[in-house]
């Protein structure tokens, strides 16, 4: 196997520019994706390579993107569509909702909209209130679309591909913490499945389940418990909607405790969905109240003291999985 | 122009017409249920603009898109079962009165979000635009639609990438219940189309013929590269919004004004002075048409239900 | 020519429109109008709006007057068509206003058996430690009341379960727990598993809540002394009856109680009558062909849709004997005999059998078995039957003579299928024959019901295709 060193972007990019590689139908339209580069500069150099027809820039006119980009699809195309980031998408949200989530059902099965969306999500760099949302929870409430959320680098390269190749709506959110995060990746890797959960670290004692940015505080979480005896599975969910539970679920069964951890608010929350499938369906296996580890319930505040105290840490983690394990207490 | 082909667009007005009179008694008859949209009134700007489109050319529509559906050749079948919710209606009886799709026709569907549609026909040129297509996509929404955002970044963006759009504005004066003097600061709708840069200009939407000729100029000009073409096509509709629509905003006297040019009358007429209709025709055409309606209805009646088992498919396609 | 007539009904002005109120009538008899014309106002709840005809005619009779509300659908005037002779009735006014009795009465949803037991029959029951699913109810339809759980809770007296305190409802209620101690799902079902006494054990959670950790603890340690000198009386946990035998020895209680009351109050008659079955069992397999391996159709489900046919059209032995006389039941809700692995029986009931087909039927029988082994019936199921079904055929036996359940009238027995020499139009072969039972009361009928009863059952199950 031979690996490469990458960043967390360049793989995006990597993904981007292979797709646009390999098939004419793709092409790349949004805000500042061409001439700017990508306001987090992952689509740098693609307009040059591919020219003005393939990166589209657009005029800042979310709604009216989105809904082409569905139409484009419904015309033969494979359009990337990246909206900056997550808050802009709520500029887009009859599109996305009334029309790319409904158009196959409504048809009875006639329109398919094989349409991927690429947006930024979530907090950490102090970009206060209007910039920092994790939605993605939101959006996994709509049937009709899927959520995928690449942690790792090998996602960030592999889902791209895999969500193309889905003949319906698949948004992508990408964890803005994550761009400049650099690491190995296999050098072979094109494609990764977006059905199932993936565990990131086997464990016998209790059972993190996370995606997206705490992703890697729960595994330093995980990595601070071994050192006191407690054994923490860590469950990288990866896809919202449809979401895996079998993944989990069988976790549970055999820890007996699951902690949830979540960068999106507590309330009416991906965590609360997977937390009320635990206990409808693996109630008698928990040995403890299934934990919540979620962003506190503010809009983000922009110095980094608050932002921090408003985030999932590590420490938050580690105590709540040790208050499932009775060590806590 | 043919008389051949003038009876051929008296022929489709007059499907639609008594097509939505009988929409409108199953209704109160509890046979349909949901909203219903009816379309009496406005059947030149369907009849007209359809016409000049060529079989493959994508439409988008409205949710009052019963006309739009029938002009375009849904078979009315189709389209009766689809108001029964039945599964041999033409969206499997998923969409209901305002949910007509018809991939095989091109038809892109009955839309209710006002001005949802216009994206997704911007898209549709695009991809066209993008594989060197030379196809007209057509968006028809109402003046009501004219207020949304969507509009505005559609027209924009539609004309600032010069695709291949017929942008059919089916001005019918009210928003629902809402005159359009009442909502619009600039109630020429294509003065205001035509600052986006794009080739706007108003239509009698109660003439089929000035409507079919406008379509006609309107395609020539987008399929010869001239970008996206903007017709107001002002019309009425003679009944109320929906269903539901106790009609109380406007007065009675202005829908008799209107009502006294009925397109089907106006092009009854025009056909009688220049000798092409004689005692009878429209008698054996009524015959005709009620016919095609009631075996659509009987068709509609004993059509099968979804079963229930098959509730949550078409959520996500069906991997073959 | 005939006069031809038709209704102007009170039209759908609105999915949210159940009826309305005839403000005005814009026409009167003998007034021609023309479709699409305005002939009456209606008042929605919503607003007022103008009414339209949808064919040509002539007014002929006013039903409704203004001021009068009447359901949607409801018919309001008569209309003749064009053409045909008018009969315009007396002038005055044809008929006062019509209330709404005339109109179509709503539709209600059709009768679901009503909850035979309550909330507070079920905290009643968990509070005297009373297992539903054991208590024969005296009330309509087999209701349990709440007479009949302080009963059931006095005949379960003296038992050790009476001398516990009530018990925390759940699917496994701890055994011998003395406090109310919190235990964790995982650690209850662990416990049941170890057999360790959640009594017994020291709980570490938070608010001392028992964990897993805590009975694999307890289940490590030799039996606890310190235990015995406490409950002197009841000094092993292992002595101790479990949840299983106390249920299954309450419901052999409850079963003798109730047959020992049939035998008691109810004249049986019996009928039998033996039934050539091959072309209903060819039927089946060539049915089963086209099915996947768990909707197959076993002969039992044959039996029991035969039986709700037959229990549909004799009315009179699908009911209840109440005081004194036969009260018909309005579904037939077909009980069917389930035994418990820990012993006794359970009667759960169908509902609404005869508006099943078989397979559907079929699919309940079986989906009711598994629900009934695994204890997870709904209190509607175990009161609600109006008849019942004994099948002994997979025991083995040939010939069933059942006891009817009060205070229900008839019971069916199955019998085995078996292969007879048999002669069909004169010729000897070999077939496959049932012999089916109905027992009866004779306060609620005669030999002559049941005769027909068993006709129609023994007809349905020779010519499956009605079935």
């Amino acid at each position: 196997m031979t690996t490469i060193e990458i960043t967390y972007r360049e793989a995006m990019r990597a993904a981007i520019r292979d797709a646009l590689l390999r098939d004419d139908r793709v092409f790349l339209m949004g805000e500042d994706v061409g001439r700017y580069g990508g306001c987090f500069a992952v689509s740098l150099g693609l307009l040059e390579e591919f020219g003005p027809d393939r990166v589209r820039d657009t005029p800042l006119s979310e709604s009216a993107f989105v809904g082409a980009g569905i139409g484009a699809a419904l015309g033969g195309m494979r359009p990337i569509v990246e909206i900056m980031t997550v808050n802009f998408s709520m500029l887009a949200l009859d599109q996305i909702v009334n029309n790319a989530a409904t158009l196959l059902h409504m048809s009875g099965g006639q329109l398919n909209v094989p349409l991927v969306i690429r947006m930024t999500t979530g907090a950490g760099r102090q970009l206060a209130a209007q910039h920092s949302h994790s939605l993605e929870g939101w959006y996994a409430h709509i049937p009709g679309i899927r959520i995928v959320v690449p942690a790792t680098l090998e996602d960030a390269r592999g889902m791209l591909w895999a969500a193309l190749r889905d003949p319906d709506p698949v948004l992508i959110f990408e964890p803005g913490a994550l761009y400049p995060v650099k690491g190995e990746l296999d050098a072979s890797v094109r494609e990764v499945d977006i059905d199932r959960a993936a565990v990131r670290r086997p464990g016998r004692d209790a059972t993190i389940i996370t995606y997206g940015a705490t992703l890697q505080t729960s595994v330093a979480a995980a990595e601070q418990l071994a050192d006191e005896g407690i054994d923490v599975e860590v469950i990288d969910l990866r896809t919202l909607r449809p979401l895996d539970d079998a993944t989990f679920l069988d976790s549970v069964t055999r820890t007996h405790r699951a902690v949830v951890v979540d960068e999106g608010w507590r309330t009416g929350s991906i965590s609360a969905e997977i937390s009320a499938r635990i206990t409808e369906q693996a109630f008698f296996d928990l040995d403890a109240p299934v934990e919540r580890v979620c962003s506190a319930e503010v809009p983000m505040p922009y110095p980094k003291h608050l932002e921090d105290a408003a985030l999932p840490q590590q420490a938050d983690i580690v105590a709540a999985v040790q208050r499932t394990t009775g060590d806590g207490r | 122009m043919s008389a051949k082909h003038r009876q051929e667009l008296l022929r489709q007005m007059l499907r639609i017409r008594r097509f939505e009179e009988r929409c409108a008694e199953l209704y109160s008859a509890t046979k349909i249920r949901g909203f219903l949209h009816l379309y009496v009134g406005e059947e030149a700007v369907a009849t007209g603009v359809i016409g000049a489109l060529l079989p493959d050319e994508p439409i988008v529509s409205t949710y009052r898109e019963h006309g739009h559906a029938l002009a375009r050749g849904v078979p009315m079948d189709a389209v009766m079962a689809e108001m029964y919710g039945r599964s041999t209606g033409c969206s499997r009886g998923r969409g209901g009165s305002m949910h007509l799709f018809d991939a095989d026709r091109h038809f892109y569907g009955g839309n209710a979000i006002v001005g949802g549609g216009l994206p997704l026909a911007v898209g549709l040129g695009l991809a066209d635009a993008l594989r060197g297509a030379h196809r007209v996509t057509t968006c028809f929404f109402g003046d009501g639609a004219a207020a949304e955002g969507e509009f505005h970044e559609s027209m924009n963006l539609a004309t600032l990438w010069q695709l291949p759009v017929l942008f059919a504005c089916e001005n019918n004066q009210y928003a629902m219940g809402t005159a359009l003097a009442r909502s619009h600061a600039q109630t020429n709708l294509a003065l205001r189309a035509a600052s986006y840069g794009l080739p706007a200009w108003p239509v009698d939407g109660m003439d089929v013929l000035a409507v079919e000729d406008a379509a006609q100029r309107a395609v020539e000009i987008i399929r010869a590269g001239g970008g996206p073409v903007f017709l107001e096509l002002r019309t009425y509709r003679f009944r109320a919004h929906s269903m539901y629509d106790p009609d109380r905003y406007r007065d009675k006297a202005e829908v008799e004004q209107w009502k006294q040019r009925d397109p089907i009358d106006i092009l009854m007429a025009r056909m009688r002075s220049d000798g092409e209709l004689e005692d009878g025709d429209l008698e054996a055409l009524d015959r005709e048409v009620t016919e095609e309606l009631a075996r659509a209805v009987d068709a509609a009646e004993a059509g099968p239900w979804e079963p229930v088992e098959d509730l949550t498919r078409f959520v996500y396609s069906e991997q073959s | 020519m005939a006069a031809e007539t038709f209704e102007f009904t009170m039209p759908s002005l609105g999915a949210d429109m159940d009826e309305g109120k005839l403000v005005e009538w814009l026409v009167k008899p003998g007034d021609k109008v023309a479709k699409g014309d305005i002939v009456a106002v209606v008042e929605t709840a919503k607003a007022i709006m103008e009414v339209e005809c949808f064919r040509d005619g002539v007014v002929q009779q006013v039903i409704v007057e203004p001021g009068t509300t009447v359901p949607v659908g409801a018919p309001m005037a008569t209309f003749a068509t064009v053409g045909a002779p008018v009969v315009v009735p007396r002038p005055e006014p044809a008929v006062t206003p019509a209330p709404a009795p005339r109109a179509p009465a709503p539709e209600r949803p059709s009768g679901q058996p009503a909850a035979p037991s309550g909330p507070l029959i079920r905290r009643l029951a968990a509070e005297l430690g009373v297992d539903l699913s054991a208590v024969h109810g005296t009330g309509r339809g087999g209701a349990i009341k709440r007479a009949d759980v302080r009963q059931a809770a006095a005949e379960q007296a003296p038992t050790p379960a009476a001398t516990t305190p009530p018990r925390p409802s759940g699917p496994s209620p701890p055994s011998g727990a003395e406090r109310a101690a919190r235990v964790s799902p995982y650690a209850r079902e662990l416990a049941e598993r170890l057999g360790v006494d959640l009594g017994a054990v020291q709980g570490t959670g938070r608010g001392g809540a028992i964990r897993a950790d805590d009975v694999r603890a307890a289940a490590a340690a030799p039996p606890r002394e310190a235990a015995a000198p406490e409950r002197p009386d009841r000094p092993a946990a292992a002595q101790e009856p479990d949840a299983a035998a106390r249920r299954a020895e309450a419901a052999r209680l409850a079963t003798a109680k109730l047959m020992a009351r049939s035998k008691r109050e109810i004249p049986h008659y019996y009928l039998r009558t033996t039934v050539d079955v091959t072309d209903a069992l060819a039927w089946i397999k060539e049915r089963n062909r086209e099915l996947p391996v768990g909707e197959r159709i076993l002969p039992a489900a044959m039996f029991l849709r035969a039986t709700a046919i037959a229990a549909g059209q004799v009315s009179a032995l699908n009911g209840f004997w109440e005081d004194g006389h036969f009260v018909p039941a309005t579904s037939v809700n077909l009980g069917v005999p389930v035994s418990l692995r820990g012993g006794g029986l359970i009667t759960p009931a169908i509902a609404d059998a005869a508006a099943l087909k078989l397979p559907e039927l079929a699919v309940r029988m079986r989906e009711l078995a598994t629900r009934a082994k695994a204890g997870r019936l709904r209190g509607s199921e175990l009161t609600g039957a109006t008849i019942t079904v004994t099948n002994l055929g997979d025991l083995g036996v040939e010939l069933v003579y059942g006891v009817i359940y009060p205070p229900q009238v008839a019971l069916v027995g199955v019998g085995r299928i078996v292969d007879r020499p048999w002669a069909v139009d004169g010729l000897l072969g070999v077939r496959s024959v049932v012999t089916v039972t109905l027992s009866a009361d004779h306060r609620a009928s005669d030999g002559a019901t049941g005769a027909r009863f068993l006709d129609v059952l023994g007809r349905n199950l020779s010519q499956p295709e009605n079935l």
